[in-house]
Formats: C-alpha cells, structure tokens, sequence
C-alpha cells in the first residue's frame, strides 16, 4: 500500500510541477495594462452563464484593446472557473489576485458572490458583477452590478400585469434552490397585495428536480390560474412550456430577464413561446446599432451560438468599468486600494449607456437604476412593447 | 381527478427510472459494481439521437437502433479499459472510484463537444395524447410508449436470463464466477455482454427520458441515474423485476410527495422511504436474502 | 528522550504514527515560513485551510470505510451538520459572548458533538445493514440532511426562534427580527475565521485520535469486526458496541472538519455542491486514493487531490476533463492488478526502493 502510495505521488508530483510551471507561463505581464479578472462558472451544471459572461467581457476587452484601450492601456483580461460553488470561487479570486488582477468583473452567480465580496472588501478590490441578483452579493461598499436586483424585478413584474389587467389569478413556478428565483417571487407576492390580482399557486422544484415538471403544470391548472409567472433561467423554462405543450396546457406565460436566451436553444420549438411577456433590460433583436454588433461579434465567436442577457451584462459591465476609470483618470500603476477607492466614487457620478439600458447610473449601494423593457415574443422574435 | 393525473404522472416518470434501473440491474447482479457512469451513457444516447436528428434527419427508429449501438459500443469499451483491469483489484471500492471518474470524464466531454447550452431535444414520438374522462386527464403519447415499452423490456430480460444460454451463463457468472468459468463459460464475454445490454438499455432510456422532459445538458443523466440506482435497490438490486417496481413505485412516490407535501423535501422523502424498506426487508422488496457463510 | 529513540526504533506502529505527525507538523513549519517569508501565493494561503478541513474529512471517513470496513456516501451529510450547527451557534452567541477563541471552540464542540448524535443516531438502524445496502442507505441520510438544510428558514426576534420549512414570509417575524438561516440562501454574514494553525491542531488531535484508537484494543476488536464478523462475534465481541463507536466518532470528526468549512467562507448554504453525494465521493476518492485503512495515505492524497484542480486552471474548460483522466489513470496505476506486477518490477530495478520492497505492508 505504502509503496503504491509513493509512487502515486511521485507521478503526480511529476505532473504538478510539469502543471505549475506551464501555469506560470501564462501569468507574465507588464505592469502598463489594466488588469481586469472574471469568475463564474464554465464546468459543471452552471457552466452556460459563466461561458455567457467569459465571452461576452472578452469581445468588449478585444474591442476597447483595438480601440486603443483605456486611457491609453491595454486590458488584460484572465476568467477563472468556480463551478458554481462558493469554495471554488474564493480560490478563483485568490487566483486571480496572484495573476495580478486589479478590477473583478465578476462574479457570476450569487451564492458564490456572497463569499467572494467579502474577501474582496477585505483586499479593497474594486468589483463589479455582471449578473449576480442576490441582494447580499452586493452587500459591500466595494461591489456594483449592472443587472437588475431581485427585488426590483419582482416588484417590477407584478406592477406591470396589475398595471395592464394581464390576469385576475397568477400562478408561479420557481426555483427554490436559487436565490434569483426565490427572490423575485418573494417580492413578487408582496407586490401582489398592492394590486388588482390574486397569486394562487406557488410551486417551488430545485436544480435536483428541474427534469419533471408535471406536478407543478397540474398544480397550475387546478389552482384556476389565467396567467403562470416563471421567474426562472430559460433552460428550465422551455422545459416547462415544452411539457406544458405535450400535456396540451394552455396558459399565458410571464417571465424575467432570466427568460431571455429561450429562442436561441438548440433545437427549441418557437412556437411554444409564442405571446410569452418577458421583462427583460436586454433583447437580441433589437434594431440597435450597438447590440446588433454585438450579436454578430458574438455569433463569430462562439460558432454561431445566440447571445444571452449573461453575456450582453459582462459586454456592459467591461465597458462601464472603462467608463469609471476614464472618469477617475486612473493608470494602471495604481494600486488596488487605489484603484476600489476612486472607481467607487466615480461609479456613483457616471451615467451609462450600452447593451442593458440607457442612462444607467448607480446609488453608492451599487444598484443600477434603469428601467426594465418588456418584450413580446411574436413569430419567434422578441417585439417591444411600451 | 388531479389525483389520477399525478399518478398517471408518476407512472410515466416511474417507467423512465424503470428503464434504467434494469440497465444498473443487470450491471449490478453480474459484475457486482456500481456503475456510476450509468446515468451519463444515458446523456450519451440522448445527445447521439439529438445530433443525428438534426444533421441527418432519419427515421426516429433507425436514430434510436444508432444510438443504441453506439452507447453499446462505449459501454464495451468503458468495461474493457477501466473497469476490466479492477475486477481482481481486491477492492470493490477501487472500481466504484473508476467508474465514478469514468462518470466525470463523460460529463465534461460533453460539455466540450456539445456546449453547456441547453439542447431541447424534440420528441421522438409522434404519438397523440389520450383524453379521458371527457378531457378532463390527459396522457400524452410520451406517457403511454414509455410505460409499454418498459413492461416490454421487463418481459424479454426476463425471458431472455431465464430461458437463453446467455442468460443462463449470466446467472451463473452472478452465482459464483470461479465456479462458472470452471463450468466452461466465458466469464469476460458474459460481463462484456451484460455491459453491452446494460447500455442500450441507458440509450432507450435516454431517448425516453428527453422526449418527455425535453430539456438536454451534460448532466441530464446524473440525477435520475441516483434515483433509478435507488429504485433499483428498492426493487432489490440484482432482480429485473424488482428494478420494474421499484422504479414504478419511485417515480409515483416523488410526484405525490412533489404534489402533496413538499416539492423541496421530495426528494428526501424519497429517500426516507428507501430508508424504510430497507429496514424492514435488509435486500428490497424483491431481493433476495443472502445467507452469510463463515 | 532516550527511551523514546528506542521505542522509534523498536516499536513499529509508534514509529508510522510518529511519521504521519512528523509529516504533518514540517508541513506546517514549511507553509508557516513561507507565509512569513512573503512568498506564497495567495492561491495557496487560501488553501491552507482547505486541506486542513479536506484531512479531516478523509481521516474520518477512513475510519468508517477502511477500519471499519463499511462504505459510507453519506459523509458530507455530517459535515453539513457540523457547519450549520456552527455557524448558527456563532451568529446567536456571537452578541452574548465576545471572546472569540472560546466562541470558537464552543463552535467546534458542539458542530462534533451533534455529528456524532446523529451520527449515532443514523448510525443504529444502518449498521444493521450490510455491504451496498448500507452505502445506499448513508447516501440517502446525506441527501436527507442536505435537502432539509436547504429547505429549513429559521429567524430570531424579541419572542426566540421561529422556524417553517415553507418560506420566510411563513416564520412571522417583527420587523427588528433576523434571518438566520434563509433556506436555500443559506445563513450569510459570517464572520468567523479559524486560523491555520488551530486548523492544523484540529488535524493532528484528529490524526492521534484515530491513530490511538486504530491501535487500541477498541481498534482491534474493530478491525477483527471487518474482517469476519462472525467469527468477531464469537470470540465474544461485543459487534454492535464497537460498530457503533467506531461511526458516531466517524461522524463526530466530520461535523468539526464542518464547523471549519462554514468558517473559511463568509456564507454557508447546503447544496449539492458542497453536501450533497457528490462531496462525499469525493472524499471517498480522496480515501481510496490514498489507500483504503491508511490514515497517512489519506492526508497525502487529500492534498494531492484538493491541489491537483487548482493546478490545472491553466487549461481553463479542459480542467474537469484532465481531472477525471488523471483520475482513472492513477485509479488503473495504483489498483489494477497486473500494472502493480509491472510496477513492482520497475521499481526493484530501481535502488532506492529496493530495500522497501520487503517491507510489510501496513494495512
């Protein structure tokens, strides 16, 4: 045992060297660029947001880089896998922090952005998440978002359809795993009391159980409901309107920004999603010079895959750090304290336009304000409504 | 009448688990391991019939007989490489680690080959929903091939252990495999063969599992391969029809559980009731006891 | 000191336990000074604690797999336990009392003492149970416990506790109320941190606790349990007693390798990334890599292995990949037979381990 143990170990004793010294490889730099890291998750059940996001800020870095930078300084940019697992995205961060980075745009998700803030207030690193909603992941002073918080969409959602008499009765599936999901409900249904209609089914599944939706479909057809609000990732949701289809349910379907995404699926039948509302700060068809770019910028990239909100979020959320830093007239020698220091104050006096929304500006709490769009999937495009 | 639909439902996600439960069955009672790369040769099949469907258009049949060839020729392969070179590694632990690797090593290939997006796998099945009760519960053609298909299933393993010389030797190997191949039968080829039925069994299962719940990623597999692994332990691991209830029975349960109680506690009370039967009956509803020999 | 030399020289298993410490302890002084020295990255400093807690989970469950011969998969579930009793423990007395180290090891005793009670607890019903039925069964309870922290909302206002598996809205809170634990949210804001050092005690009571009693005569009497049990039995051991001991210790050390994952990150939330079945395969390979029943060989592999992804972030989506083939590579290389016949011949030839070669092995 003792024997086969040391020679285990040996071999990867060999290998991790071998490892570690191509890992340093990488890590050369020069102290005249701007250091910019991401973390999210590009392996495991997750990996298509952290892929979105890993993408999407790579084509904004390659553009701002051919453009001449930011003030004058090339961007370097290195991404680092979490997983989706709060552990692993500490030792992404710290990782990074060895690679040099200076700015996080990260990260992705919220339970693993909960564990890394923290640290990254305790280093005075300067980050800015694309996408994670949850409010603690940006309970610090050190960290903005660019998407919309949980409770501003539910809050959003529900003033909407009360707004525009969509339903009398509203049913909702969602992911109770997910603190995105279950946080949008939450202040969907304190929304709710305020206005002219009635939730009567709220039917939870988690990441472990998103294969069989039936008996959330049937609890949705008994409860009477004439509106069924889907406050979910678009993966899951063409699960459900998939099922929904085969069962011959016939509801109309509210959902969020996590929605959007829903028609670029390999192999989704548009026609399910037809009359679907989605409030949604991002659209992919939309006639905008800027996203089309950006579309076609991102379809090259990635074979031709559609761009979701991820990956249109970390676009902006590279760009809004360029437009922070232009505005504290920052170079890249400063340090990181530095650095978190003046971009929190200059995060507060920009005003942003991108892919996201216009005329973004931020509170000192790091919440974006901007107003959501809701969007209209009619003949398999997204339409906008007013 | 919601009560028939849920457990019309269960049935009909009970009958998936079924179907991989007899593939982790069959694995189990001759080669004595958890194969825990079962529920991603299940994700194998279903990517295998997504691509062909959408590159070359065939017949959903010939698409399905391709995949179960191919997932076949994996599952042989699979057994040769890793799992063949452990079966006298002294410890049953050391296979169980390998396949779990074997396990990773398919998720995160597909990953790569096939994207983390989502793929929405279209139905194979063509098949129109039944209304009964004047409309009022409906079962989808998905529901109704798949519960068939599995009784048929059932019934040729059974048949096919019971009354074939392959069978038989498969019984044999499961007994006593020294004794076995001292009675003259390939004791490789045997464990070859119930590798190679095992998965296309996880090939039809995956193709059924997708047309139903049409959402396909490199982890469709993993879940519902722990839950048919446990439907077969509540069956009683190693008998084909104890896989068939115990699948049945699982798949009502978590809808009811799902339906009545709690979504997010369904899955432990799932296994708070394997937990149960195992107490009562130490080998599953069907299995059966094993006397210890000093 | 004298005596001891010679008790190294004659007494065997004295001389292996004094190595596993050994080895331990330079470890140690090596991180420490390199710490000091300014040179190590901050990849590995945040690792350090990681292993520490990794070890102790290993350590454990070999206890369970290796000494006593049953396969657990439901390991983490006592970690989980060991966390949030911890960390809900920290964020309720963390206002009565300030003194943190005593807070802390307040923590730590109680995250082992209510592992061990339910591991004790699991423990009676399915020790009863033989071979994979038993490891289904602990797969199970560790599903159980992890599904059911990630379901559990518990708040704290001016009238004590309030708890719902429902929802938030569902525990009644005053407005000066606190969430403690938001369901699958987790408990957040923890502020707690165990330094390395008190990780590295942790790690070396754990080592002397399991090494004592591998070679004890509770160890022995466990040991002949694995091996036969009916002829355990009739030479009149007490099976039960000692099964049951050998587990609820088992679960006792996970619940405080839990206790120190809930304090080395600032939010605790059950998932089944962190306890669900797949942590406790994880640790499992972590154990069998390692040599199944040794202690040392656990330590060993569980840093190779913790490390070994980190290291290969370099290849960026490939990593997992890479993993799972140098997994079952090492897997075929260390287990199968016919490449340890090879390997033995490979490495007679070699001189360093000749004379080991004779050496029994220590099992």
């Amino acid at each position: 045992m003792k024997k086969s143990l040391k020679f285990a170990s040996l071999v990867l004793a060999v290998s991790m060297v071998a490892a570690s010294l191509s890992g340093c490889g990488a890590g050369a730099s020069s102290s005249d660029t701007f250091k910019i890291g991401g973390i999210g998750p590009i392996t495991g059940g997750a990996a298509i947001y952290g892929q979105a996001v890993m993408n999407g800020a790579q084509i904004a870095v390659d553009e701002i880089n051919a453009a001449g930078g930011i003030n004058g300084h090339k961007i370097e940019f290195s991404f680092e896998d979490d997983e989706h697992n709060p552990e692993k995205s500490v030792n992404a961060y710290n990782t990074l922090l060895d690679k040099k980075m200076q700015i996080l745009v990260g990260t992705v998700t919220s339970a693993p952005c909960i564990a890394v803030v923290d640290k990254a207030n305790a280093d005075n690193v300067f980050m800015l998440t694309p996408s994670a909603t949850a409010t603690e992941a940006i309970a610090k002073d050190n960290a903005f978002r660019v998407c919309f918080s949980d409770p501003n969409q539910g809050t959003e959602a529900a003033k909407y359809i009360g707004a525009k008499n969509l339903a009398t009765k509203v049913a909702i599936i969602f992911d109770n795993s997910d603190p995105y999901s279950s946080g949008i409900k939450d202040n969907f249904v304190k929304e709710s009391a305020n206005q002219n209609f009635e939730v009567v089914a709220q039917e939870a599944y988690t990441q472990d159980s998103n294969t069989d939706f039936s008996t959330q479909l049937q609890a949705t057809v008994d409860s009477g409901a004439d509106l069924l609000f889907l406050p979910i990732y678009y993966q899951d949701a063409s699960n459900i309107l998939s099922q929904a289809a085969q069962k011959e349910i016939d509801i109309a379907v509210f959902g969020c920004d996590g929605f959007d995404g829903i028609l670029g699926l390999d192999g989704f039948d548009t026609s399910l999603a037809e009359g679907v509302l989605l409030l949604t700060p991002f659209s992919t068809s939309s006639t905008d010079e800027k996203t089309q770019a950006f579309v076609k910028a991102y379809e090259a990239k990635c074979n031709g895959l559609t761009p979701n909100q991820f990956a249109a979020d970390a676009y902006d959320a590279v760009y809004i750090v360029k437009a922070a830093i232009e505005k504290a007239n920052l170079a890249p020698s400063a340090s990181n304290a530095e650095i978190c220091d003046a971009l929190k104050k200059a995060m507060t006096e920009i005003s942003y336009t991108g892919l996201t929304g216009s005329d973004i500006t931020w509170g000192a709490d790091g919440e974006p304000n901007k107003a959501p769009i809701v969007v209209e999937i009619k003949n398999g495009e997204y339409v906008v409504l007013d | 009448m919601s009560f028939l639909t849920n457990i019309i439902n269960g049935i009909s996600l009970g009958s998936v688990y079924a179907i991989i439960a007899l593939g982790y069955t069959m694995v189990y009672g001759i080669a004595k391991m958890l194969n825990f790369a079962h529920g991603d040769i299940i994700m194998v099949g279903a990517y295998a019939v997504f691509l062909i469907t959408s590159a070359l258009g065939f017949n959903p049949l010939v698409t399905v007989l391709i995949a179960m060839f191919l997932c076949t020729f994996l599952g042989i392969t699979i057994e040769r490489i890793a799992y063949k070179p452990l079966r006298n590694a002294g410890s049953p632990l050391a296979v169980l680690i390998t396949a779990i690797g074997v396990s990773y090593l398919l998720q995160n290939l597909a990953l790569i080959l096939f994207g983390a997006d989502a793929k929405v796998f279209k139905s194979v099945i063509s098949l129109p929903p039944v209304k009964l009760f004047g409309g009022q519960i409906t079962i989808t053609g998905e529901t109704l091939v798949t519960i068939i298909l599995c009784i048929i299933i059932m019934t040729a393993l059974t048949i096919f252990v019971g009354k074939t010389k392959a069978g038989q030797a498969m019984l044999a190997v499961s007994e006593d495999k020294g004794a076995a191949s001292l009675m003259g039968i390939n004791v490789n080829a045997t464990i070859a063969l119930t590798f190679a039925i095992g998965s296309a069994l996880a090939a039809v299962a995956g193709v059924l599992l997708c047309s139903s719940y049409p959402s396909l990623t490199p982890y469709t597999g993993s879940m519902p391969g722990i839950k048919a692994f446990v439907a077969a332990v509540f069956g009683g691991i190693g008998s084909i029809p104890g896989a068939f209830i115990g699948g049945i029975i699982l798949g009502i349960l978590e809808t009811l559980a799902k339906a009545y109680i709690s979504t997010q506690l369904s899955d432990a009370i799932v296994f708070a009731a394997l937990i149960i039967v195992l107490l009562v009956k130490p080998t599953g509803i069907l299995g059966k006891k094993i006397m210890e020999k000093v | 000191m004298k005596t001891l030399i010679n008790k190294f020289n004659s007494d065997k298993t004295f001389k292996q336990n004094t190595i596993t410490y050994a080895i331990v302890i330079v470890a140690y002084i090596l991180c420490q000074s390199l710490i000091l020295g300014g040179v190590m990255s901050n990849s590995m400093k945040g690792l350090l604690i990681q292993f520490c807690y990794y070890i102790i989970m290993a350590v454990s469950l070999n206890l369970t797999v290796g000494i006593l011969g049953e396969l657990s998969l439901g390991h983490a579930g006592f970690m989980c336990i060991g966390a949030f009793t911890g960390a809900i423990l920290y964020k309720t007395l963390g206002e009565v009392l300030t003194f943190k180290p005593l807070l802390l090891l307040i923590c730590i005793v109680a995250g082992a003492l209510l592992a061990g009670l339910f591991g004790f607890l699991i423990g009676i019903p399915v020790l009863r149970l033989k071979g994979d039925y038993l490891a289904i069964v602990t797969l199970a309870f560790g599903e159980i416990i992890k599904n059911v922290c990630a379901a559990v909302f518990l708040g704290k206002d001016s009238k004590g506790f309030h708890i719902s598996l429902k929802d938030q809205a569902a525990l009644n809170l005053e407005d000066s109320g606190e969430m403690i634990i938001k369901g699958p949210l987790g408990i957040t804001g923890l502020s707690f941190t165990v330094s390395f050092t008190a990780c590295v005690i942790l790690v070396l009571i754990t080592l002397i606790i399991v090494l004592n009693l591998v070679n004890s005569r509770t160890g022995r009497a466990v040991m002949a349990i694995r091996d036969n049990r009916i002829a355990a039995e009739a030479t009149g051991i007490n099976v039960t007693k000692y099964k049951m001991l050998a587990f609820t210790i088992s679960a006792a050390l996970a619940g405080v390798a839990g206790v120190l994952y809930a304090s080395s990150l600032s939010t605790l939330a059950s998932s089944s990334k962190n306890f669900g079945y797949n942590m406790s395969i994880m640790i499992l390979v972590y154990v069998v890599l390692g040599g199944i029943g040794n202690i040392r060989g656990s330590v060993i592999a569980t840093v190779i292995l913790v490390l070994l992804p980190e290291k290969l972030r370099f290849l960026s989506n490939y990593r997992m990949l890479i993993y799972a083939v140098v997994l079952i590579a090492m897997m075929l290389i260390n287990w199968s037979p016919s490449a340890r016949a090879k390997r033995d011949v490979l490495l007679s030839k070699i001189n360093i381990f000749k004379k080991k070669t004779d050496e029994k092995e220590v099992q």
